[in-house]
């Protein structure tokens, strides 16, 4: 049972961390219909910005209750400068190309913001850790679990249940849907749709970049960190549906629970098995788990 | 009639390596050989590209064919350089067989997502393989010719010869493949695969078909550079690798079997060159090459030839 | 005497949609049948089950004796029975000359010719010539050769529709199904069109069945007509017989009562 306990605590955790992580990705394919590999960038720079920000917020004493909202701030303040730039000024221009080349652009916009994160930040690892030393821990069944992954879970749950609101009760959010189901007769009816993409794109990404600031405190900062988010997002996004909400929540609960399940009784199988299911799906059920019926095409 | 001049381009090529080696520093031949390696793998990506899919997961084949080679010589002891090549391209050609059955069926994205997924299982595979010294990897013996050991001094021309022939001659077949009307059907599949069907053609067929041409064309090329370097490690299947091949693969464009080698040779180049002045700024550099192939030459470098041909 | 292809008792529903309603159909080699009905009626649905492209829920399609209902399209063109498109269908980003290479260069493969071992240039089956000088041929048979260079997607409407019946036809097939041959072009390219392939037809010899909203050319060129109707066939007769009858004008032809007269006062 204790075992049972830990292997679902863990699942959770690290199901909540992936859900954030591939919430962004996914919105941004549903409205856009784009893969966008600089989704890991945004997590690099959230991750570089909330603990660059932290560690000089924390080394002139002040208060450390307040540097949940500096980790807040770096997220956004990436988000908000970068994004824009990226989608103005560059993937504006490319939205009648192929999804394929669209997805080879957003790759190489992702290996130049990897070496621009270098040139800003250096290639030593930064640490800030104080935001989760601060919480402390609680016990599940006999282990400590840091209190600060509790506001991991937090963060998912806020940003999938406002996500969800928005679109479902706003005026806002309904806009956004008919853009997602056709951005042609979109246009026609008189959506600005040029502007939902820049919005879109900005959110999701400073989605990415929270989840990349938010984590920061737990791992020590290195260059590379976005790298490994990326895949783990595409298999999340892919298993759950691409462009769905709930497919991304599903996705993350699924790949979360599976490598909990791996880590603790086979941990030879654990990078295997996320893949194996993203294969899996793709193989019998490529629109995701939470597909649509697919059009007819003649 | 236009006479194919590929045939003599290849012969050529074969016969300066030949002839000039000897006089190139072993670091050049180096570089020149680890070119034709990948030059394979984006040879095998070139005939997808004409068909207008891009997989992400190419370097599947390149691991999986390294590994072969290297497993090769760790648990029967061989190392002669042919012998590692085509137990390379064997193990990738099967794999690819098998796996071109579920592929096959997939375009656009999912065809790129699902061939990258299939790359990472492999690397999670390996990572967590203790036998085959997971993130380290292994070592390589130093290859052989036909059972001779060659000296220090020529065992870097040896190896870029045998690497220039193979690769050369590999070349020439893909040449006579796309010559044929299979071969011929990639830019009919892009543009209108409902077509090509009731024309009575299967186009599911030709992508098996051209799968498993790429995947072997990746294990050679995946042997030859394990042999090279002398060490295989899973990251040789992660995903950046990938990219590195399309990158290759973009930049020499469909347009001929040369291409992919020189794509792959400047890559080379510009890879050492600038990782040595400054290896924070090569994916910067990198990103931004690719950015601008795509946007302003998504036909890769060789249009640039024939535009001037037909100026 | 054998029918070349017999279609019977051929059913199909999408939903509640009847799109096919005991559709019986024998089809005498060498004939020219015109299909026509309002759009919805049917007609497409019917060539798309003969092509394969749908399955019907019930009934049976035979070629030549041989039962082709769950064939795949590919293995049906391969048997000789091929269409065009009422939207043509082309390579776009090759040219008018690249895209019959195309077309011939299956007809190579499917005889199993030009594979990666042969030497030599291969002749066509059918033509006895190499693939270059029966893609020349093909095109000025067409009135093409002017075009041959260009882009498929620059062409004119009326010039891609020939394309697309010149693929079609670059097969040889035994049946040609041509999907609205006319439609989108200007009324005088209309009867142009149409001679060109009946004069293809007429010198390789085939069965065509062609779908038509324009009942002069249907009544110029069909020597039958099988009139469609809420997923049935209302009319089997020849054009004079089957323009004038009441249900035909009430349910396919409409408002155009008095071109209709016309057409049949021509035929």
């Amino acid at each position: 049972m204790d075992q049972f306990l830990a292997v679902l605590a863990d699942g959770i955790i690290y199901s909540a961390w992936l859900f954030i992580a591939a919430i962004g990705l996914t919105l941004i394919y549903g409205v856009m219909k784009i893969v966008n590999v600089t989704h890991g960038s945004f997590y690099a720079l959230g991750a570089y910005a909330g603990a660059s920000l932290t560690g000089a917020w924390v080394a002139r004493g002040l208060p450390v209750e307040w540097s949940y909202a500096v980790l807040l701030a770096g997220a956004l303040a990436v988000a908000l400068v970068v994004a824009p730039l990226i989608e103005r000024g560059i993937l504006r221009f490319m939205y009648a190309r192929d999804e394929v080349v669209i997805l080879l652009i957003t790759y190489a916009l992702f290996l130049i913001l990897e070496d621009t994160i270098k040139l800003v930040w250096g290639v030593n690892p930064y640490f800030a850790a104080e935001p989760y030393a601060l919480l402390g821990s609680f016990e599940v069944a006999g282990l400590p679990y840091p209190t600060y992954n509790l506001i991991l879970v937090a963060l998912a749950v806020v940003s999938g249940g406002g996500l969800a609101w928005m679109l479902q009760a706003t005026r806002v959010g309904k806009l956004l849907v008919s853009v997602i189901h056709d951005p042609e007769v979109s246009r026609a009816m008189g959506i600005n749709v040029g502007r939902y993409y820049l919005v879109t794109f900005t959110f999701g990404s400073l989605l990415a970049a929270l989840g990349g600031s938010f984590t920061a405190p737990t791992v020590s900062v290195v260059p590379g960190l976005g790298v490994e988010v990326i895949v783990l997002s595409f298999a999340v996004v892919v298993i759950g549906g691409l462009g769905s909400l709930p497919g991304a929540a599903l996705g993350a609960i699924i790949v979360g629970l599976v490598r909990s399940i791996c880590v603790h009784y086979a941990p030879e199988l654990e990078l295997f098995v996320i893949y194996f299911v993203m294969a899996m799906v793709l193989a019998f059920r490529p629109r995701g788990l939470f597909s649509l019926a697919e059009p007819r095409k003649i | 009639m236009r006479r194919d001049r590929t045939p003599l381009l290849l012969g050529v090529l074969f016969l300066v390596v030949a002839a000039a080696g000897p006089w190139i520093p072993p670091w050049a031949l180096f570089i020149l050989t680890i070119a034709f390696a990948k030059g394979l793998v984006a040879l095998g990506l070139m005939l997808f590209l004409r068909a207008g899919l891009v997989s992400f997961g190419q370097a599947l084949y390149y691991c999986a064919g390294a590994y072969a080679a290297g497993a090769l010589g760790r648990y029967l002891g061989v190392s002669d350089i042919f012998l590692m090549m085509a137990a390379g391209c064997a193990a990738a050609a099967l794999l690819g067989f098998i796996l071109g059955f579920l592929l096959a069926k997939y375009r656009g994205i999912f065809f790129g997502l699902l061939s990258l997924a299939l790359s990472m299982i492999l690397y999670g595979l390996l990572v967590k393989n203790e036998a085959l010294g997971s993130t380290d990897g292994f070592n390589i013996l130093p290859s052989t010719l036909f059972g001779v050991r060659p000296s220090q001094e020529w065992l870097r021309y040896a190896v870029a010869l045998s690497a220039a022939g193979v690769a050369l001659a590999a070349a020439y077949l893909v040449h006579r493949y796309l010559k044929t009307p299979l071969g011929r059907l990639a830019p009919a599949i892009k543009d209108n695969e409902i077509r090509v069907e009731y024309m009575g053609a299967s186009a599911r067929h030709a992508i098996h078909t051209k799968y498993v041409i790429a995947a072997a064309l990746s294990g050679i090329g995946g042997a030859l550079a394990a042999t090279t370097v002398g060490h295989i490690d899973p990251d040789m299947s992660y995903w950046t690798t990938s990219g590195e091949f399309i990158f290759m693969a973009i930049l020499a464009g469909t347009g001929s079997v040369v291409a992919p080698f020189a794509g792959a040779l400047i890559f080379g180049v510009i890879h050492t060159t600038a990782y040595d002045l400054s290896p924070n700024t090569w994916q910067m550099f990198l990103g931004t090459s690719l950015l601008l192939l795509i946007v302003f030459l998504p036909e890769g470098l060789w249009s640039l030839f024939r535009r001037r041909k037909a100026a | 005497m054998n029918p070349i292809l017999d279609a019977r008792g051929l059913n199909k529903n999408f939903g509640a949609v009847t799109a096919a309603s005991d559709i019986n159909v024998a089809v005498e080699k060498d004939s020219v049948v015109g299909l026509i009905g309002t759009n919805g009626a049917g007609k497409t649905t019917f060539i798309n089950m003969i092509t394969g492209y749908l399955k019907p829920d019930r009934g049976a399609i035979h070629y030549e004796g041989r039962d082709i209902t769950r064939l795949p399209p590919r293995d049906i063109t391969r048997l000789g029975i091929c269409r065009s498109f009422q939207i043509p269908q082309l390579y776009s980003s090759l040219t008018v000359r690249e895209n019959m290479h195309v077309a011939l260069g299956i007809v190579l493969r499917n005889a199993g010719l030009g594979g990666f071992f042969s030497t030599g240039e291969p002749r066509v089956p059918g033509y006895d010539a190499p693939v270059s000088e029966v893609a020349e041929r093909i095109l000025e048979r067409f009135g093409l050769t002017q075009y041959r260079d260009q882009n498929a997607q620059v062409l004119p409407g009326g010039v891609r529709k020939l394309l697309d019946i010149a693929l079609t036809m670059a097969a040889k097939p035994r049946i040609l199904l041509l999907d609205e041959p006319t439609s989108g072009v200007s009324s005088e390219e209309k009867f142009g069109i149409m001679e060109m392939v009946m004069g293809a037809v007429k010198a390789e010899g085939a069965t065509v069945l062609f779908v038509e909203h324009d009942m002069e050319v249907v009544a110029r060129f069909a020597q039958r007509v099988l009139a469609f109707y809420d997923g049935r066939i209302i009319a089997d007769a020849p054009p004079q017989a089957a323009l004038a009858d009441p249900e035909v004008r009430r349910y396919v032809v409409g408002g155009e009562l008095h071109r209709m007269d016309e057409a049949a006062a021509r035929a």
